[in-house]
């Protein structure tokens, strides 16, 4: 294995044909671990990075019934932004944020992070109340935010239809300039390299069948590739957790749904920053690569099934096209779904279980990427220390019963 | 995108037509206030959100607009069964 990433190494694989080293190596499962992660998303890896980096915790394995970046790390429309209404909320993905800022470094992998600003547009009298309102509560908790008015947004992307005639016309937006992309499926083989490095065995086709619970603690995991035993289980697999938490015989406040999205023909840079409408409901940006990245909005029935009903795709590409008519020609080249798990509150769920020894970093719902390197990290330090993470805190599964939903729900601008 | 029958209407329409309304059997407590927090917690937000062979529920919302009961798939979206409630599920 390539030991770091560097000029030195890119010249020298340069100059020998392109000899590199695998990334990350295909291991074979061990019959016990210290902590096991279900689930080699993001998130997952995140957090057995942060485990082996920061809490001293090396004997590690990262279960993935599938390939690394081949699930909802993937699939999304890489949008990341801290601008959250709720003081819970956004400290956790302003922490985040503060990861993203540094994460190609300290993981020795370019994951392309690029902070080229995220417009929430208001289109409503009531969408500009909620926006001026979101952007004091940001600005109180020291994240960057701004209120422009239509006219600014119209110097700044000039193929925006700012126009009065428009259905539902644009009145301005909140600007966070911190916000921006990275590219996800690096995101996934950069924490995946830098956690193998640190000794992290990551086990790709294997899927869990089974969860070993003994007198109320966790005991191991049943697997496509045999049985490995933990006492500590962290269980990160999005649209799936319900099924995980089941083979544990657990039951969560959330449901599956479908969420798609859709990217074009690669084109010359026309959209250089991110727009999303919560209003209309469409977000969109334009990759390095240059195809319009188009996100759309949930199913309302649960599904396991990674794709929805095309009305869903069409009312988002209407959308798009109100805000940009000169699109009305691009031609679409692909369209996915994933399958993510929403909770009622719209917020995730980071939190231990009744079992002992069982944690559960889930509920992410609609925007889990943005969340990556700040998930990862709380859900670490909670499964190290058997306690929640400050930050992690609010976002326990006693919620629920407690009745201190975070109501972050249309509240902080989301389109996810 | 699936075709669903109204059990009232006794007609198959777009799925456009209709609105998910849940999971089907999650009955009130019948005395909420004799209940732990839990067992609301259970009621109001906790959910089987099963992989496979699933009950909920619809409405017909731009039909007849009743609620009635589906069994659907959750893998393959295919429908299995549709009931309108009280009727015998069994077969």
């Amino acid at each position: 294995m390539q030991k770091k990433y560097s000029w030195y190494s890119l010249l020298k694989a340069g100059l020998s044909g392109q000899d590199w080293d695998q990334a990350i190596p295909l291991v074979e499962p061990k019959s016990k671990y210290d902590v096991i992660i279900i689930g080699g998303g993001g998130h997952g890896l995140a957090t057995a990075y942060y485990l082996a980096k920061e809490c001293g915790i090396t004997n590690i394995a990262v279960v993935e019934k599938g390939y690394i970046g081949g699930g909802n790390t993937a699939r999304n429309t890489t949008i990341i932004r801290s601008n959250y209404l709720r003081d819970e909320a956004s400290s956790l993905y302003e922490h985040s944020m503060q990861l993203w800022e540094g994460i190609s470094e300290d993981l020795n992998f370019n994951v392309m992070f690029s902070q080229r600003g995220v417009y929430n547009l208001g289109h409503t009298l009531q969408d500009m109340r909620d926006i001026e309102r979101r952007v004091n509560a940001n600005m109180l908790n020291g994240v960057d935010a701004q209120v422009v008015t239509a006219k600014e947004i119209k110097e700044q992307i000039p193929i925006i239809n700012t126009s009065q005639n428009a259905r539902y016309p644009i009145m301005g937006s909140s600007y966070q300039p911190r916000g921006g992309v990275a590219r996800h499926d690096g995101v996934a083989w950069g924490f995946a390299r830098a956690a193998a490095m640190l000794g992290v065995d990551i086990i790709q086709d294997c899927e869990v069948i089974g969860i070993e619970v003994e007198e109320g603690r966790v005991k191991g995991v049943n697997t496509t590739r045999g049985d490995i035993m933990a006492d500590r289980i962290g269980c990160v697999s999005a649209g799936h957790s319900s099924v995980i938490a089941k083979m544990a015989g657990l039951r969560l406040p959330v449901e599956s749904h479908p969420l798609q999205a859709f990217v074009s023909e690669a084109m010359k840079p026309v959209l250089h920053t991110v727009v999303m409408s919560n209003a209309v409901h469409g977000y969109i940006s334009q990759s390095d690569k240059g195809d319009l990245v188009i996100g759309a909005g949930i199913d309302g029935y649960s599904s396991y099934a990674q794709r929805g009903a095309s009305r869903i795709i069409e009312h988002s590409a209407a959308a798009i096209l109100e805000m940009f008519p000169i699109f009305s020609r691009v031609r679409m080249n692909r369209q996915w779904g994933g399958i993510v798990d929403v909770c009622p509150d719209a917020c995730p769920i980071i939190s231990p279980t009744k079992i002992q020894g069982l944690y559960f970093n889930c509920g992410w719902g609609t925007g889990g990427f943005k969340a990556t390197p700040g998930s990862g990290h709380v859900f670490a330090h909670t499964i190290a220390q058997d306690k929640q993470h400050p930050l992690a805190k609010p976002f326990h599964l006693d919620r629920f019963t407690t009745g201190a939903l975070i109501d972050e729900h249309g509240a902080a601008g989301v389109a996810h | 995108m699936f075709l669903i029958h109204c059990p009232y209407c006794n007609e198959e329409r777009e799925q456009e037509e209709f609105s998910p309304a849940g999971e089907a059997f999650i009955a009130r407590p019948e005395a909420p206030e004799d209940i732990s927090d839990e067992a609301w917690a259970d009621y109001v937000f906790y959910r089987t959100n099963h992989k496979g062979d699933h009950w909920e529920q619809w409405v017909h919302s731009n039909g007849c607009r009743k609620y009635f009961m589906v069994e659907r798939s959750t893998i393959t979206h295919e429908i299995l069964k549709v009931a309108a409630f009280g009727a015998d599920i069994s077969e």
